[in-house]
C-alpha cells in the first residue's frame, strides 16, 4: 500500500513538474516572440534610415525645383519627367554619349578581366610549375599596392605611349590581370574542384588548355558570374582613372559627366542632375537584385569590400 | 632540360598575361616611381635627381603634407570603428532568432554597392547642405543644424557618416564569422542563467576576434585610399580650409594639377609604406582567421 501511495505522490508531483515546465516554455516562447517583434521593428527602423537618402534622391529626381529643398517629403506634388528629358541633352553632350562611352569601357574590362584573372588562377590553383608559389606571393602583394602608387609612372608611360584620350589606358590593363583580386577569387575557388577530374582527362590525353576550357570553366560558372559582376559595378563607378586619362568630353564615361553638372552649380539644375544620378545608380542596383546571392557569398568566402 | 621546358610551358602559357601586366603595370611603375621620388620632375623636362630633396621638404617644410595627414588618420580613426560597430551590431541581430533575413542583408549591403559612386558623393553634398535634409530633420526637434559641408569644423564628419552608411561589407563577413561560432556554447550559457552581456563578452568577442581583426585591418587599408566622395565633396581642392584634405585628393592634386610629379611620387611612396606596414599585420595574423573559411556553409 505504501509504494502505491508514493506512487501517487510521484505522479502527482510528476504531473506538477510538467506544468510548471510548460509554463516556463510558454513564458520563454512569448518572451522571445516579444524579443523578435522588437529585432524586428528596431531592423526596419535602421532599414529605412538606411534607405531614406536613396528614396530622397529618387522623389527630388521628379520634384520640380523649388520643391527640392526644404521639404521631406518623399511625393513630389507633381511628376517632372522634364528632369530627365532635359537632364539628358543638359551637356555639351548628350548622356547617350556618356553611356555608350561607359558601357564599351565597363564590357572590354570585364571581358578582360574575365580571360587573364582566370587563366592565371587556373595555372595557380591547377599546374605544377617551377617558381608557383613564388610568384603566388608576389601576387598576392599586388593587392595590397595602392592605385595611386603606380599611377604616375603608368601616367608617363601611357602619354608615351599615345594613349592618353583613349580607352587603352583603363581596358588594357585589364586584359593583362591587373585586378589581382579576381585572381585570389577564382584561385580560392578553383582549389576546391576535385582533382580527379584533371587527372582523368590528362589520361584520355587533355591538354591544359582542354582541362580549363571544358572541364574547370563550366564547373566555376559561380566564382566566374561572381567576379562577373563585381567588375562591372566597379568599372562603372570608377571615377579616378577616367578622371586622369578622360580629357576630351567625347570619350567621358558617366561619372565624369556627372561630375560636370557639379561646375554648373547654382545654375539651379539640381532636379536634372538628381536625375542623371538616378540612372547612373540604375544598372548598379538592377546587377545588384539580380544577382544578389552571388555577390553575398562571393564577399563572405573572399572577404572583400 | 627539355622535359624542364615541357613540364612548366603550359603553366608559364596560362600565367602570361599577368606575367607581362606585373612587370609593366607594377613592378615597374612602383620602382620608377621610386626613382621619381627622389627627382624634380614637370613632365616638360627630364627628371633631375635632388636626392633626399623631395622628402626632406615633405617632413620639414611641407605643412599641407602634415595636415593630410591628419586629415586622413581622423578619418580612419572615426570611420572603421564607426563602421565595424554598425556591422557587428546589425550582423549579431541578423544572426538570432530571424528566419527572414535576406531582406535585411541585402538592404544593408545596397549602400556599401553604391556609396563608392559620383552619384551618391553628389547626394552627399546636397543631404548635407545648409538648408539640406539633414538640417531639416533637425530643425524638426528644434536644433539649428551647421552648414556642414563649408564649415571646416564639421566637414569631415560628413565624410565619416557615409562611411557607416557603407557597413554592408563587414557585416556580411561578420555574419559568416557568427555562424562559425557553435551554438551549444550559447545554450550551456543560457542554462546556467549567463546574462546576455557576458555572453556577448565571454563567447561572441573571443570567438569573433579573428573575424573582427581581418575586417579591422581590411578596413583600414580600404579606408586610407579614399578619394572620389573626399574629391567629390571637397570640390576637387581638399576645401573647405583643407579639412577635407585627404591624402589621395593631396596627391591627385600635386600630381595632376601642379605637375609636381617627383613631389607626387614621393607622397605615393610614403603611402605605399602606411598600407604596407597595415598588411604586414594582417598577413601574418591570418593564420587566425583561415580557418573560419572551412567552417561556412
Amino acid at each position: 500500500m505504501k509504494t502505491s501511495a508514493t506512487d501517487l505522490e510521484l505522479a502527482i508531483q510528476m504531473d506538477e513538474a510538467a506544468r510548471v515546465a510548460h509554463e516556463l516554455r510558454l513564458k520563454r516562447d512569448r518572451r522571445e516572440r516579444n524579443g523578435r517583434i522588437l529585432k524586428h521593428m528596431f531592423l526596419i527602423i535602421v532599414s529605412c534610415v538606411m534607405l531614406y537618402p536613396l528614396f530622397w534622391l529618387l522623389a527630388s529626381s521628379f520634384k520640380p525645383e523649388n520643391e527640392i529643398f526644404g521639404s521631406l517629403t518623399l511625393w513630389p506634388s507633381e511628376f517632372q519627367f522634364e528632369n530627365y528629358t532635359k537632364g539628358w541633352y543638359a551637356l555639351p553632350m548628350s548622356f547617350t554619349v556618356f553611356y555608350v562611352n561607359s558601357a564599351i569601357v565597363t564590357g572590354l574590362s570585364v571581358i578582360g578581366n574575365l580571360v587573364s584573372c582566370s587563366f592565371a588562377a587556373y595555372a595557380f590553383a591547377r599546374l605544377n610549375f617551377t617558381g608557383r608559389s613564388f610568384f603566388f606571393a608576389l601576387m598576392m602583394m599586388t593587392l595590397m599596392i595602392p592605385y595611386h602608387v603606380v599611377l604616375i609612372p603608368q601616367y608617363v608611360q601611357f602619354l608615351n605611349l599615345g594613349w592618353v584620350d583613349t580607352y587603352l589606358p583603363l581596358v588594357v590593363p585589364r586584359f593583362l590581370a591587373s585586378d589581382a583580386f579576381f585572381i585570389f577569387l577564382m584561385v580560392q575557388f578553383f582549389r576546391q574542384l576535385p582533382r580527379e577530374l584533371d587527372e582523368a582527362a590528362m589520361i584520355d590525353g587533355c591538354s591544359p588548355f582542354k582541362i580549363y576550357w571544358a572541364i574547370i570553366l563550366p564547373l566555376s560558372l559561380p566564382a566566374m558570374g561572381t567576379a562577373a559582376i563585381f567588375s562591372l559595378i566597379w568599372v562603372w563607378e570608377d571615377f579616378l582613372a577616367p578622371l586622369i586619362y578622360l580629357n576630351d568630353i567625347k570619350s567621358y564615361t558617366v561619372p565624369l559627366a556627372l561630375r560636370l553638372f557639379l561646375d554648373q552649380e547654382g545654375q539651379s539644375a539640381y532636379g536634372q542632375m538628381f536625375a542623371m544620378s538616378v540612372l547612373s545608380l540604375v544598372p548598379v542596383v538592377i546587377f545588384f537584385v539580380l544577382f544578389q546571392k552571388l555577390i553575398v557569398r562571393g564577399i563572405a568566402t573572399s572577404g572583400m569590400k | 632540360m627539355k622535359r624542364f621546358f615541357a613540364r612548366n610551358a603550359p603553366a608559364y602559357v596560362f600565367l602570361l598575361p599577368w606575367l607581362i601586366g606585373f612587370f609593366l603595370l607594377a613592378l615597374g611603375p612602383i620602382l620608377a616611381s621610386l626613382y621619381l621620388s627622389f627627382t624634380r620632375y614637370d613632365m616638360v623636362s627630364a627628371p633631375r635627381w635632388i636626392g633626399w630633396g623631395n622628402y626632406e621638404y615633405m617632413f620639414t617644410r611641407d605643412r599641407r603634407f602634415w595636415k593630410a595627414l591628419e586629415v586622413t588618420f581622423t578619418y580612419v580613426a572615426l570611420a572603421v570603428p564607426a563602421r565595424l560597430i554598425m556591422a557587428l551590431g546589425v550582423a549579431m541581430l541578423l544572426d538570432k532568432g530571424l528566419r527572414t533575413i535576406g531582406l535585411y542583408r541585402a538592404i544593408f549591403y545596397l549602400p556599401s554597392l553604391l556609396g563608392a559612386s559620383i552619384a551618391i558623393a553628389i547626394l552627399w553634398r546636397q543631404l548635407f547642405a545648409a538648408d539640406g535634409v539633414v538640417n531639416q530633420v533637425l530643425a524638426m526637434v528644434g536644433i539649428q543644424g551647421a552648414s556642414w559641408i563649408t564649415d571646416p569644423d564639421t566637414s569631415l564628419y560628413t565624410l565619416v557618416v557615409l562611411a557607416m552608411w557603407q557597413f554592408g561589407s563587414p557585416m556580411l563577413i561578420f555574419l559568416a564569422g557568427l555562424r562559425g561560432i557553435p551554438r551549444d556554447l550559447y545554450e550551456a550559457a543560457e542554462i546556467d542563467g549567463t546574462p546576455r552581456w557576458r555572453q556577448f563578452t565571454r563567447i561572441t568577442l573571443p570567438l569573433l576576434a579573428p573575424v573582427i581583426f581581418f575586417n579591422l585591418v581590411l578596413q583600414t587599408i580600404d579606408s586610407f585610399k579614399t578619394f572620389s566622395s573626399a574629391f567629390i565633396i571637397s570640390n576637387g581642392t581638399g576645401a573647405p580650409a583643407d579639412s577635407l584634405l585627404f591624402y589621395t585628393v593631396y596627391l591627385f592634386n600635386e600630381a595632376f594639377k601642379f605637375f609636381r610629379m617627383g613631389y607626387a611620387s614621393a607622397l605615393a611612396w610614403f603611402l605605399l609604406v602606411i598600407i604596407a606596414t597595415f598588411t604586414a599585420i594582417a598577413f601574418f595574423t591570418s593564420k587566425y582567421w583561415v580557418h573560419y573559411e572551412n567552417e561556412r556553409d
